[in-house]
């Protein structure tokens, strides 16, 4: 009985210890994809296009409602202490440091990571995977690292454009529609938005879209070897849900743990 | 028989506590046809695997020219494998590219063959197998059969010497199966190169067959003539004769 319980332990343990040496291996070879050649740029352009470009309707959206809230939240509270001049500050930081890019992140994930998942996953178990490293294509050059750096550059952007997008919709409902002073929304934001908080929103979305691609990516191109996963459809519907949810997790926890780097 | 070209010396392989190969030793002749034949769950296609290294094995070797598959890494895997070409079970193509580009992939990123060049050769290619006039469609709107010519299009391109085929006749029908092995004995005598097909297809592939290894329960058994299966008196090829081709085929051989 308790021998049993030891043998099942140290079975899931080494388990997830060589999971982790797979992602491991996972994200070193793609990241040293980047410098194998022929480098496929076009590959490039079209999941930046997938990842970057299709995703801003969602961005523009939930960009605009979250700084409108955020003005809507903000102005009332504010109010109750006199202090509606500091609300162009309290949206401006409050997006640039953490909405905008967690948001953004969350957003990207259930977007693109979820497809990205869902593809590799499907590429492996139709053998398509297998049939690449049999014509001597490395499957990361020629797949996975153009979603990798694609990623990696898309993020970040749509991470400003949502900020940008934000402030503008606390800008629309604090000051167009509760009546607060324009002048003192963009001067308030502009003497507390250091360029410290920009560099860190940026460097959080650098950071979030090596968890978004490394994660989505991985895991379904590992689909084959994830316990209890299953086969087929089903192992990639499952395999897709858990690496949002992972990537989702992995997000806010390390948004958590860079805020206090940083901070 | 002609010489070896592929040479695998006991070879075993587990998957946790099931070991699924013990031991095989199984010569593969060059430029002529052995089919791997065994009930499912016995190895076949982990031997079609093992040969492409894309799995390793526990113990043993697996020659070409003279290079363990086994042991080598990285370039050298990547140089080894040059040699072979593999028609999966699914034909495995790409599915977010034409047929075109699908033929084409090998040529584009393993080659400098200009792309006027890469034309040319790839519409030989479809033509010779029937295909004209399907290069603009997509992997999802071939049939079965169609899907198969492809993948064997594009295995083809970089001129292989040994063509592996994973059950290449699964999903078709009777009539297309034949049509199929046809075509595969044509293309063979066209080209000349070795084949390996893993196939449950029996007895309809012996016809195509220089040679048939059997596994059963770990082991392999080689047959020069597919002939001997039938007239073999061994307990365990019987239980497989029976098993795989029914009591027809037996009865056959017992009057």
């Amino acid at each position: 009985m308790i021998l049993a319980l030891i043998e099942r332990l140290g079975d899931a343990a080494l388990y997830h210890i060589s999971d982790l040496g797979r992602m491991g291996f996972f994200l070193l070879s793609s990241v040293l994809g980047i410098f194998r050649r022929p480098f496929r740029f076009s590959a490039l352009i079209r999941q930046i296009r997938q990842i970057g470009a299709d995703s801003l309707g969602v961005i523009f959206f939930t960009g605009g409602f979250t700084g409108m809230v955020l003005g809507l939240q903000g102005y009332y509270t504010l109010s109750k202490f006199g202090s509606e001049g500091l609300l162009g500050s309290a949206v401006g930081l409050s997006l640039i440091r953490e909405l905008g890019p967690v948001l953004t992140a969350l957003m990207v994930t259930g977007r693109a990571g979820s497809a990205m998942c869902a593809e590799i996953g499907i590429m492996r178990n139709s053998e398509q995977i297998d049939a690449l490293e049999c014509m001597s294509i490395d499957p990361f050059r020629f797949l996975i690292t153009p979603k990798f750096l694609a990623t990696l550059i898309a993020v970040p952007l749509l991470t400003q454009l949502f900020d940008l997008v934000g402030i503008f919709g606390g800008y629309l409902v604090g000051v167009k529609l509760l009546g607060g002073n324009p002048g003192a929304y963009f001067s308030s934001m502009a003497q507390s938005v250091a360029n410290q908080d920009i560099n860190m929103g940026i460097i959080k979305s650098f950071i979030f879209a090596v968890l978004i691609a490394w994660i989505c990516t991985g895991r379904g191109y590992f689909v084959h070897q994830i316990r209890g996963a299953g086969f087929g459809a089903e192992g990639v519907s499952r395999v897709t849900t858990h690496a949002v949810v992972l990537a989702s997790i992995s997000i806010l926890v390390w948004d958590y743990l860079l805020t206090a780097i940083l901070l | 028989m002609s010489e070896p070209i592929i040479r695998l010396t006991g070879v075993r392989k587990s998957f946790g506590s099931q070991v699924v190969l013990d031991g095989i030793d199984v010569d593969i002749p060059a430029g002529r046809t052995t089919v791997i034949a065994g009930g499912s769950g016995q190895g076949k296609s982990v031997t079609l695997k093992l040969i492409l290294g894309l799995i390793r094995p526990d113990a043993g070797q697996i020659l070409l020219d003279g290079r363990d598959i086994a042991r080598v890494r990285g370039r050298e895997l990547r140089e080894l494998r040059a040699n072979f070409g593999v028609l999966f079970q699914g034909a495995a193509l790409l599915d977010s590219l034409s047929v075109f580009d699908n033929v084409a992939l090998p040529l584009r990123e393993r080659t400098r063959t200009s792309e006027d060049d890469i034309r040319k050769q790839v519409l030989a290619t479809l033509d010779r197998l029937g295909l004209n006039g399907a290069e603009d469609k997509f992997p999802a709107q071939l049939s079965g059969g169609m899907k198969k010519r492809v993948g064997l299009a594009r295995a083809l391109q970089l001129q292989p010497r040994v063509m592996l085929f994973d059950e290449p006749t699964t999903g078709l029908d009777p009539e297309k199966t034949l049509e199929i092995y046809h075509l595969f004995y044509q293309i063979q005598q066209q080209l000349g190169y070795t084949a390996i097909i893993v196939s449950h297809d029996i007895p309809k592939v012996f016809n195509l067959a220089d040679q048939v290894v059997i596994l059963n329960n770990g082991k392999a058994l080689v047959f020069a003539d597919p002939q001997d299966i039938q007239r073999s008196s061994a307990p365990d090829i019987r239980e497989f004769v029976t098993k795989t081709m029914g009591d027809v085929y037996l009865s056959r051989e017992m009057e």
